[in-house]
């Protein structure tokens, strides 16, 4: 029998499989593995990996509030101009995330076309804050939701959402207990990916929170800056991101990752 | 007069002019093949499809007057429907599927939950409250959505081919619980079929649509 993957594919499939391995496995390779202990303990690595999982946690949960919400009407709203809103709110995906930095700042910074309001009136200054390290985060994190559970929504049963209608049941009941439990799935996948991201977020975060260890500083905000003063600090911490990573991979491997 | 329809429904060479009423106590049922719009009469009685002219009214209320602009929400109409495809939710057990619509109704859960079990009990299900859907047979599930519909005491009552998704034991056991059922019902009844033998069974008078 002729075997189906010819040799000549193979071959570029090999490398294209090395070039994603080869850097992670160095990164293995090259971990001080007898210090790991002694630099995961110090307590500049500590409050990076803490205000990491803080933020990440947090903006993946207002992310899913927010995100739910909108990709159900975007999903069922029958409103003119949907096109145009859905693309807005993905644009963030595609958007360079320094960019999205920017973009926060010219919103939300003292000077901002909110943010000026918020200062001048509450005196309440976001930027270079932990809650801009959130914000920065669901901003990048949310579209990913909003198109996994849009997505969702539109593959399932509408006719079993008339079908409570026709039993009485209002617009938020069909919501609650008919699409929401349908969507829940896509809806946990969706919210882990969201994590995933929060957690990486680097470029809009810096420039709208600032790189301020233990107030700000996240884990790859740490990483590049320790490059060029503590390099082996900064192979230990990337690991650390290298294992979540994996986590979330595995544990959504039934749902991205199809059979064998 | 429970419910009334003069108007038409459907599209293009779906459309169709209809005058029909019925009263409390009735079963009218609407034959015709598969296609002539009988499905999308009940979806417009029950308002997941607007009228394209005319009048819906029931109990003398307008609850679809496209011309006067008048509108009931489905959620809104004194009606219930078994639906062809049944529609039963996949993810709650039997009682919970029978009790949705009385909880919807603001019924407490304890009283909806023994209002469902005695109506389990008549058409036949008493022991499979904690089942899913997809543990029953076909005629289980059209019993499930049965109940479903009559439990929140409906002024009308709309059947979408009642008989059509199930085999032919079944087939049979449902021909003799229907009349019971709908004998004891007292608000009006549309049964949508292609069967003239459940038109005998169970119908007072019949409207063609070929």
């Amino acid at each position: 029998m002729k075997p189906r993957v010819s040799p000549s594919l193979k071959i570029i499939a090999a490398v294209a499989a090395i070039f994603v391995a080869l850097p992670l496995v160095s990164i293995i390779v090259r971990v001080p593995w007898s210090d790991l202990g002694d630099m995961l303990s110090q307590k500049s690595t500590r409050d990076a990996l803490l205000i990491s999982l803080q933020t990440s946690i947090i903006a993946a949960l207002l992310s899913c509030l927010f995100a739910v919400p909108l990709a159900w009407f975007l999903a069922r709203s029958v409103t003119k101009g949907l096109s145009v809103l859905r693309v807005i709110c993905i644009t963030p995906m595609v958007l360079p995330p320094v960019v999205g930095g920017i973009a926060l700042l010219t919103a939300f910074g003292r000077q901002g076309i909110l943010g000026q309001y918020l200062y001048d009136w509450f005196n309440v200054s976001l930027p270079f804050t932990r809650t801009a390290v959130v914000m920065a985060q669901v901003f990048v994190a949310m579209p990913f939701l909003v198109l996994a559970v849009e997505a969702a929504f539109r593959q399932s049963d509408e006719g079993l959402e008339d079908a409570a209608r026709t039993m009485g049941a209002s617009p938020s009941r069909v919501f609650f207990t008919i699409a929401l439990p349908a969507a829940r799935p896509a809806i946990i996948a969706g919210i882990a990916l969201a994590w995933a991201r929060s957690l990486g977020e680097f470029g809009a975060s810096i420039t709208f929170a600032g790189s301020f260890p233990g107030r700000t500083q996240t884990l790859p905000m740490a990483v590049y800056e320790l490059v060029s003063v503590d390099y082996r600090l900064s192979l230990v911490l990337s690991l650390v991101l290298i294992f979540i990573s994996v986590g979330v991979l595995a544990a959504m491997r039934d749902r991205w990752m199809a059979g064998r | 007069m429970s419910i009334s329809l003069q108007g038409t429904i459907g599209r293009g060479e779906f459309e169709r002019a209809l005058n029909f009423s019925v009263a409390d106590g009735e079963v009218l049922a609407i034959t015709g093949l598969n296609g002539s719009g009988k499905s999308t009469i009940i979806h417009t009685i029950a308002g997941l499809v607007p009228l394209r002219n005319g009048q819906l009214q029931s109990d003398n209320i307008t609850w679809d007057a496209p011309d006067s602009k008048q509108w009931v929400a489905p959620e809104d109409r004194t009606c219930a429907v078994v639906f062809q495809d049944l529609r039963l939710f996949p993810h709650m057990n039997v009682i919970s599927n029978v009790a949705y619509g009385l909880r919807a109704h603001g019924v407490s859960k304890d009283e909806a939950r023994s209002r469902s079990t005695a109506l389990l009990a008549r058409v036949g299900l008493l022991s499979f409250e904690t089942r899913l859907p997809n543990e029953l047979s076909g005629g289980e599930r059209q019993r499930v959505a049965l109940a479903r519909a009559l439990v929140i005491e409906p002024r009308v009552l709309l059947l979408d081919e009642p008989l059509s998704a199930v085999d032919v034991t079944s087939r049979a056991a449902l021909r003799e619980l229907l009349p019971e059922v709908l004998g004891s019902f007292v608000g009006a009844t549309i049964l949508v079929t292609h069967d003239l033998g459940d038109v005998e069974a169970l119908a007072n008078h019949s409207l063609s649509l070929n």
